[in-house]
């Protein structure tokens, strides 16, 4: 069963028609990578599915469309967001970051400090003093503290060292153990270990769909749609 | 000390109109032109109820009871202005722009229209009036009021902002405002509470600026709003401590320069530090980049 599904969806970003008619499932459960070379319109997609970049088409979560609704009602539809830059509030110290993330009570914090332990000694510091490996804690943290039916994570390994790329990919997996992950990522060692199902981008279409190592198996298909030989896209 | 208590009650003043006018750029990015006539309503809302109360007696439980009335009215008047007038134009800054202005000048020919272009005399208890000695000096006390409110404000603002949870979210949506929303937080409520906020202050400081200048007019609030601007300039945009040094420092430069030059040389005075600081720290002493958009 589809969790989430685009239908044509259109995104005008300034001149620019950036997604020219996405569409594309992805099924309740496990993580579904969206692949494709920079600028392809990754982020773009997710931004729209979030709200934050209008769009024009169907976006339904769990068979509702959402496409008009404001971003934070999305939100409380039962998606969290990691987005690319972490966008952590670098002027609060980490435990206002966790506590502006709090919704509706019941906030998972105990599942935050298993995965994430060194947090609980940093509640105090100002975000914006963390390493960037530490802050993209803070922005995983912040999705994961909330039951949500789905996560929207945009690059979580982008600019790491290889040993914070392989915690990442840890935590990513365990995250997919509770809930449906769409996951944004250019690491193809990241989307081969934890994703089972793949969508490739390019110029604003989906130029292929189907299961990740299928695709990340063939380095034909690799080659034409990511633009690698294989490792990194 | 006469010329530092009264600068410090006037740069009192410009920081309850500043504090509002920071917050809700650094928070909406929204350029309050109309910030003025939140001034001129409270002002005026607080006259008219002291004149419909006359026969109360004694003068400062009519003059409280008028005040508390203005900051009502203040209120609930910047709130309608974010509900209906600012709301629809979310990120149309030239029309947000164009709505305050004409706001701002609305309000100041109704105010005329219906009590006058000319001044009315604005009642205030005895004390007031009266001066105490500091070290030689003989201080109106409406001056210690003027101080001890914009402390009051500032204190209470900064306590909004530390220990509450709309604090919160205000200062994260003056840093990152599309992902507050990504939060699940509908950031429009702390948009009209900012707003509401503003409103309070800037009537307060209405009500204030009729107790140091003795009397109101419809342009009091316009000319007050001015300096307000320069204070939020000068402190940086989305900045509560930079505008409270700012605004301390116009209030003493103006009052020294009229003093020390020559009365007007205190404008012009406050116009080369702004001019200086644009040209040495054009962001302000204390600024912080406006908001990122939501959408």
């Amino acid at each position: 069963m589809n969790l989430l599904e685009l239908r044509d969806l259109h995104v005008f970003l300034g001149a620019s028609h950036v997604l020219q008619g996405v569409s594309f499932s992805v099924p309740e459960g496990g993580v579904t990578a969206l692949l494709g070379r920079n600028g392809v319109g990754k982020t773009t997609t997710l931004r729209s599915i979030m709200g934050l970049a209008p769009g024009r088409g169907r976006i339904e979560l769990g068979g509702k469309d959402v496409v008009r609704l404001p971003t934070h009602r999305i939100v409380h539809r039962g998606i969290g967001y990691v987005p690319e830059d972490r966008d952590i509030f670098a002027g609060l110290t980490v435990a206002e970051n966790l506590r502006l993330a709090e919704r509706n009570g019941g906030s998972r914090y105990e599942l935050v400090w298993e995965l994430f332990p060194m947090l609980r000694g940093h509640l105090g510091q100002r975000a914006g003093t963390l390493s960037g490996g530490e802050q993209q804690m803070v922005a995983i943290a912040r999705a994961l503290l909330n039951e949500n039916r789905m996560l929207l994570v945009d690059e979580p390994t982008k600019g790491l060292a290889p040993n914070l790329v392989t915690e990442v990919a840890r935590v990513l997996e365990r995250a997919a153990e509770l809930t449906t992950i769409l996951l944004v990522e250019q690491n193809l060692s990241v989307v081969r270990r934890i994703a089972q199902d793949a969508v490739v981008l390019d110029q604003g279409r989906v130029v292929h769909a189907g299961p990740a190592r299928e695709l990340l198996d063939d380095p034909t298909l690799v080659r034409r749609f990511l633009g690698v030989s294989g490792g990194h896209a | 000390m006469l010329l530092t208590i009264t600068g410090l009650g006037l740069g009192a003043m410009y920081f309850l109109i500043a504090s509002g006018l920071s917050l809700i750029y650094g928070l909406m990015g929204v350029l309050n032109f109309a910030h003025g006539s939140f001034i001129t309503v409270g002002a005026y809302a607080t006259w008219r109820v002291q004149k419909e109360l006359g026969g109360l007696d004694p003068l400062v439980l009519r003059f409280l009871l008028a005040s508390l009335c203005g900051l009502a009215v203040g209120a609930l008047f910047a709130a309608l202005v974010e509900l209906v007038l600012i709301r629809p134009l979310y990120q149309r800054h030239i029309e947000q722009v164009l709505v305050t202005v004409g706001l701002g000048l609305a309000v100041t020919a109704l105010t005329s229209a219906i009590w006058t272009p000319t001044q009315q005399l604005f009642e205030v208890p005895g004390w007031l009036k009266e001066t105490t000695t500091v070290l030689g000096a003989r201080i109106p006390n409406d001056r210690w009021v003027e101080i001890a409110a914009a402390l009051v404000v500032l204190g209470g603002l900064l306590a909004f902002l530390r220990f509450t949870r709309y604090g919160l979210i205000v200062r994260a949506g003056v840093e990152n405002r599309a992902m507050v929303t990504a939060l699940g937080i509908d950031v429009r409520r702390a948009f009209t509470l900012v707003f509401t906020i503003g409103g309070i202050a800037a009537a307060l400081a209405g009500v204030l600026s009729g107790v140091y200048f003795g009397s109101i007019d419809p342009l009091q609030g316009t000319r007050l709003l001015i300096f307000a601007f320069i204070v939020v300039v000068i402190g940086g945009l989305g900045s509560l401590g930079g505008s409270a040094v700012a605004a301390v420092a116009v209030g003493l430069l103006q009052q020294y320069a009229n003093y020390y030059a020559s009365p007007g040389v205190g404008d012009l005075a406050v116009m080369l530090l702004l001019a200086v600081v644009l040209l040495v720290r054009p962001s302000g002493l204390a600024g912080l980049a406006p908001a990122r958009a939501a959408g």
